[in-house]
């Protein structure tokens, strides 16, 4: 028998598709912006401590890379990842629980919400007077910020499961735990990845506020003493990192998407009737489960 | 060959959602490895009944055996439903779509694929075993959704419009061969299609169903009065002028069963009835509560 290519795993995890699908157009608007400030700001003779041109930029990325940044990065990269780490694992627990019971869902969904309400910014200094200059209160911050979107994501990807998809599992011997392994889960992927997307474009958020607040180290920390030291080329520096380290995190959190959600790609092989009997999403709710109400 | 045992019972079956009436009344008999088909027009309760049968849904009123079991869950573990959409998995390959049921039962996947390999092979999908479900055309698609509902290993067989979403070429492909994999795995069949060709290509007897609220006007015994031979090619047997004729009654008696006016008028409201079933289908809510009912609260 004939076996259908495969995508191998180095080849999902770092895809060809990283540079073709950063559109050159993007680029070429990045070059435009960088290239206009540069000229500006030397036309205008502009103070660096006033607007840094990109060139300072850099090379006060690579001049304060030893002594500041390195660890300011390693810190804030530390705080982004195990705060996106729990709230990953503790929103798709909690998810999956909340699905799971009705009661739950009644007792917690509230707070969950109200959870939400919190202005960070307050917050963060309040929890720094508690948990200290340490990693903890920016991991709370962080879990915060990241959780909600991942339990929603993954309970409104549970919960819109096509019913029929259940019902069928019923009448070919499932039960409760084999459908909700076998459909449940994998159904609401790309809907959880949806959360974990919006969670990893969050967290550098969270860390920062949580280092601004008080810290000894970290990108953050390092925004903080640059702006009134008048080092502005060093906070943009910091900047650069910070965004360099979220698009990371999105990016990974992209490929993981490819990874574990191949056929939810736009992309993947289709023939020309496929989106007709395609399961569920496109499709309207069907006679069979909204008119007739078997759907119970 | 799995044993059959005494197939489907339905007692005036009675199901309503809200103020709609799906069944009022519904008696049907399958005996053992016969194949019966139910047409009538669009929303008149099909569906419902096929999901009452399977016991994912019960009914308001009436009696239902399926394989000696009337309760839901002995029902639902007798019967196996196979729906115009072929639901099958995306992140699934065929091979693995097919071994669901064996994986439910507790199977491991390596057991579970073995077992259903050779049912891949008979139907013609082995090479295509890698395939996703999104490569394949919509024929083959309902084929595994099929061999799915097979690998089941279940003795009754709910087919609900199983070819309605197919162009008319692949439907008569796959009518063919549902017909030779029935002779050769024999199964109880309901199968629900709004083509009476269909119906009469594929069992034994056809049912009428009226327009809702549904029940069941007329039946026609397919093989004695058509005469069909089973060996007899797929044109011979629609220009057979026993089969035109008789597809020509069901299609009359179907017209009669979208008219309600008709339909009623053929009907015999059984005397225990609250006469509240018979008025609401013309006259709304109103009539519920007042002077039909036939045990007022007060």
């Amino acid at each position: 028998m004939t076996r259908a290519p495969r995508a191998s795993w180095p080849r999902a995890l770092w895809p060809r598709a990283l540079w073709q699908k950063v559109p050159w157009q993007s680029a070429l608007v990045g070059l435009v912006v960088l290239g206009g400030w540069e000229f500006v700001t030397r036309v205008l003779h502009v103070e660096e401590y006033i607007l840094p041109a990109p060139d300072q930029v850099a090379s006060t990325l690579v001049r304060r890379w030893h002594d500041t940044l390195a660890s300011a990065t390693w810190v804030t990269f530390k705080e982004i990842v195990l705060g996106f780490a729990l709230s990953l694992v503790g929103g798709l627990g909690l998810g999956c629980a909340l699905h799971f019971s009705a009661a739950a869902r009644r007792a917690l969904y509230p707070w969950l919400i109200g959870s939400q309400t919190i202005p960070i910014v307050v917050i963060a200094p309040i929890l720094a007077i508690v948990f200290g200059y340490g990693i903890t209160p920016k991991l709370i911050l962080v879990g915060l910020i990241c959780f909600f979107p991942v339990v929603v994501g993954t309970l409104d990807g549970l919960a819109s499961v096509d019913p029929r998809l259940i019902a069928m599992m019923r009448t070919l011997h499932g039960g409760r735990l084999a459908i909700f392994a076998r459909v449940e889960f994998p159904a609401a992927l790309p809907s959880m990845f949806t959360g974990l997307r919006l969670a990893a474009a969050y967290a550098a958020t969270g860390a920062v506020f949580g280092e601004y607040s008080g810290a000894a180290d970290g990108l953050g920390h390092v925004m903080r003493q640059g702006v009134p030291q008048l080092q502005s080329a060093l906070v943009f520096a910091a900047i650069v990192l910070l965004t360099a380290m979220s698009v990371a995190v999105f990016a990974l959190v992209g490929a993981a998407e490819r990874l574990l959600v191949p056929w939810h790609r736009p992309s993947a092989p289709r023939t020309a009737d496929a989106g007709r009997t395609h399961v569920g999403r496109s499709e309207p709710a069907t006679v069979y489960s909204s008119q007739e109400g078997t759907s119970r | 060959m799995l044993p059959l045992g005494p197939g489907i019972e339905l007692v005036n079956v009675r199901r309503g959602f809200g103020d709609t009436i799906a069944l009022a009344g519904v008696d049907l008999l399958v005996e053992p490895g016969r194949r019966v088909g139910i047409v009538g027009p669009s929303g008149c309760g099909k569906s419902t009944l096929l999901s009452i049968v399977c016991g994912l849904d019960e009914p308001d009123i009436g009696h239902v055996d399926v394989h000696g079991r009337v309760d839901a869950a002995g029902r639902l573990a007798h019967c196996a439903w196979m729906p115009q959409q072929d639901l099958l998995l995306p992140w699934r390959s065929v091979l693995a779509n097919a071994r669901i049921p064996l994986e439910n039962q507790g199977l491991s996947r390596p057991e579970a694929s073995r077992q259903v390999w050779p049912l891949l092979a008979r139907f013609g999908l082995a090479e295509f075993a890698d395939h996703r479900p999104a490569a394949l055309s919509g024929g083959m698609r309902q084929r595994v959704s099929f061999l799915r509902t097979l690998a089941a290993g279940k003795p009754v067989l709910l087919l609900d419009e199983p070819f309605g979403a197919l162009d008319s070429i692949t439907r008569a492909d796959l009518q063919d061969w549902l017909r030779s994999t029935l002779t050769d795995e024999p199964r109880t069949v309901l199968l629900v299609t709004h083509d009476v060709e269909e119906a009469l290509l594929l069992c034994d007897r056809v049912a009428v169903m009226s327009a809702r609220p549904g029940r069941i006007l007329e039946t026609f015994d397919v093989a004695p009065a058509a005469n069909i031979t089973s060996g007899a090619t797929r044109r011979a047997r629609l220009a057979d002028p026993n089969f035109v004729a008789l597809r020509d009654a069901v299609l009359a008696s179907l017209e009669r069963a979208r008219d309600p006016a008709l339909a009623a008028a053929t009907h015999d409201e059984p005397a225990w009835s609250n006469s509240a079933w018979s008025n609401s289908a013309s006259d709304g809510s109103g009539a519920r509560d007042g002077a039909a009912a036939p045990e007022p609260t007060r």
